[in-house]
């Protein structure tokens, strides 16, 4: 287990130092200057200049990598071009929107997904079976903003039971915050509880042919506890890949979300710096993104090898 | 099951067809705009109704699919034309570093999903629909290389591939004449869904502006621009929404048909 993770952890690394390079390097090809663009067209060079040394522009591609790297891993993640204020705080004041609404739509979609899947495969091919695939159908090919859209339209238009977007912040108490996101990480979590619903009862049906279901039935387990005690453990390794794949889109897709709803995250914060040009705040944004989806795929990987004892032999 | 496959091949010719005609007619023009008849619901001239210029919806949804469908078609064609070599290529020489670092490179790009691929190149580029296809065909590359390794792998081991290769043809010519034609069933499926994928990452990235620019039309545009409308005209949300689902859902239903009908051993495993 010891040596499994480790190999792990060094294949973690090593991602991390490559996704860098790469999302620096991408922002690095941009055209034209940052410090011209801040200034307007009337400035003079020597100003330009001046503000080209102030925001460390005049070194080499390799220095600047060097500094931004080894800064972020001292929590500096550099000084916002337009704000004038260290990226770190943009991204602190932001991530407590963004990161809480991706684990409440994972939470969503695992509350909806468990008992969707478990039930769906219990009771396979017959009309419940038909009904809960048929949603999941629908599920799969509903645009989340869209459906939030929708939500909006009817619980904050018609209803008026929550408002149609914006974000309280959390020191208005707990429960505002979590009502201010609720629709949100509902509409996050829609496609993904239907796609997780689909592998779980793929997954549990394949363990349902195996032989040790047989031996467990034959022992005298219910279908019920053969289903629970067995069928359920081996059935979940390729439900946490997806899980873990899933986060991805929700962190990802939640930049969309923030959009629909009006939600000061980090979706919000890297279209500003875009049309600003604040490429510091894009380039970390878009790492830390990276950074999150890396780790979590990387604590999934050590998650099977907790609940399989197999792949440990693998690495 | 073979319903399913029907009503997927059908939703999906519907839209198809829909994407055709307006290459050469639309019911209305949709780059004039005529403000006095903005925002009506539907009737017999406008079956969809107007949008906030006056634009006749029905030829914009027309139009949107053209759009669509180009760039996710587009986009599955970069993932297939760079994915499957790649994986080709990784099976051919398993367990070699060159196996190795194929696969870590598609592992890395996993961790970009193709929103954020979009949002590093529009930072770099701008927003435009070819940044769109770039972005949804870079994030397709891995997961038809991930895809045609392991079919591969497991065809490499079957005798007929030991008969080629006892008759002293090359890695590449075997990949290329024999395992190739043995995984084009897989391709294809893997491909519908990607294509529906592709529909719904297209239309995500123009709604958040970072897709096709206007006068194109664009589905995702189209839910932007309706989104403030919203409460006076519920309509103008529907129509494009709906249209994605159902392309969408043509897609998925046409997919899961034809693995079924392709091959028959995974009817018994099909999620």
């Amino acid at each position: 287990m010891i040596r499994y993770s480790l190999h792990r952890a060094l294949s973690l690394i090593l991602s991390l130092l490559v996704a860098s390079v790469v999302i620096f390097t991408v922002i690095e090809v941009i055209p034209g200057d940052t410090a011209a663009f801040m200034l307007g067209v009337n400035a003079r060079p020597d100003t330009i200049a001046a503000l080209r040394a102030e925001l460390g522009l005049d070194q080499g591609g390799f220095a600047r990598y060097l500094t931004w790297v080894t800064g972020m891993l001292q929590g500096d993640f550099g000084q916002s071009y337009t704000y004038r204020t260290p990226v770190a705080e943009l991204i602190a004041d932001r991530i407590w929107v963004s990161l809480p609404l991706a684990l409440y739509a994972l939470f969503l979609a695992v509350v909806i997904a468990f008992p969707a899947g478990l039930y769906a495969a219990s009771r396979r091919g017959r009309l419940g079976d038909i009904s809960v695939m048929g949603a999941t159908q629908i599920g799969v090919a509903i645009p989340n903003f869209w459906f939030a859209m929708l939500m909006v339209l009817v619980f904050a238009i018609h209803l008026r039971w929550v408002s149609a977007g914006g974000f309280p912040g959390w020191d208005q108490g707990l429960g505002a915050g979590i009502k201010a996101l609720t629709l949100p990480a509902i509409s996050l979590a829609l496609p993904q509880a239907a796609i997780l619903t689909r592998v779980l009862r793929s997954s549990l049906l394949d363990m349902l042919g195996e032989d040790f279901m047989r031996t467990a039935r034959a022992k005298g387990l219910s279908r019920r506890q053969s289903l629970w005690r067995h069928a359920l453990r081996n059935a979940l390794i390729p439900v946490l890949t997806i899980i873990g794949l899933q986060f991805a889109f929700l962190i990802a897709g939640g930049i969309v979300i923030e959009q629909v709803f009006f939600l000061p995250g980090l979706g919000r914060l890297i279209f500003q710096a875009i049309s600003a040009r604040d490429l510091i705040v894009v380039e970390s944004v878009v790492m830390l993104l990276v950074f999150l989806i890396i780790v979590v795929n990387f604590i999934i990987d050590i998650a099977y090898a907790a609940i399989d004892p197999r792949l440990r032999a693998r690495a | 099951m073979k319903k399913t496959l029907w009503i997927g091949l059908g939703l999906t010719l519907l839209f198809l067809l829909a994407a055709a005609v307006s290459l050469l007619w639309t019911p209305f023009d949709i780059e004039s705009l005529d403000i006095r008849n903005k925002l009506r619901p539907p009737d017999a001239q406008n079956w969809l109704g107007t949008d906030h210029f006056g634009r006749d919806i029905l030829s914009m949804v027309m139009s949107g699919a053209r759009t669509s469908i180009a760039v996710a078609l587009v986009a599955v064609g970069i993932g297939m034309g760079l994915g499957v070599p790649l994986g080709l290529w990784a099976a051919a020489r398993r367990g070699a570093w060159l196996d190795e670092m194929i696969m870590r490179g598609n592992d890395l790009i996993f961790a970009f999903p193709s929103l954020v691929i979009a949002i590093l190149i529009t930072a770099v580029f701008g927003a435009s629909a070819v940044n769109a296809i770039i972005a949804i065909g870079i994030f397709n590359i891995p997961v038809f290389a991930r895809l045609s390794r392991s079919a591969a792998l497991s065809l490499w081991q079957r005798d007929f591939i030991l008969a080629a290769r006892t008759c002293g043809k090359s890695a590449f010519r075997i990949s290329y004449e024999h395992i190739l034609p043995n995984m084009i069933n897989l391709l294809i499926v893997q491909g519908t869904i990607q294509f529906s994928l592709g529909i719904l990452a297209e239309a995500a990235l123009s709604y958040i502006g970072l897709g096709a620019q206007p006068p194109v039309a664009s589905w995702g545009r189209m839910l932007a621009d309706a989104q403030t409308l919203v409460s006076i005209a519920p309509h103008v949300a529907l129509a494009p929404g709906m249209a994605i689902v159902l392309m969408v859902l043509g897609l998925n239903l046409l997919g899961d048909g034809l693995r079924d009908w392709l091959d028959p051993k995974l009817r018994v495993t099909r999620a």
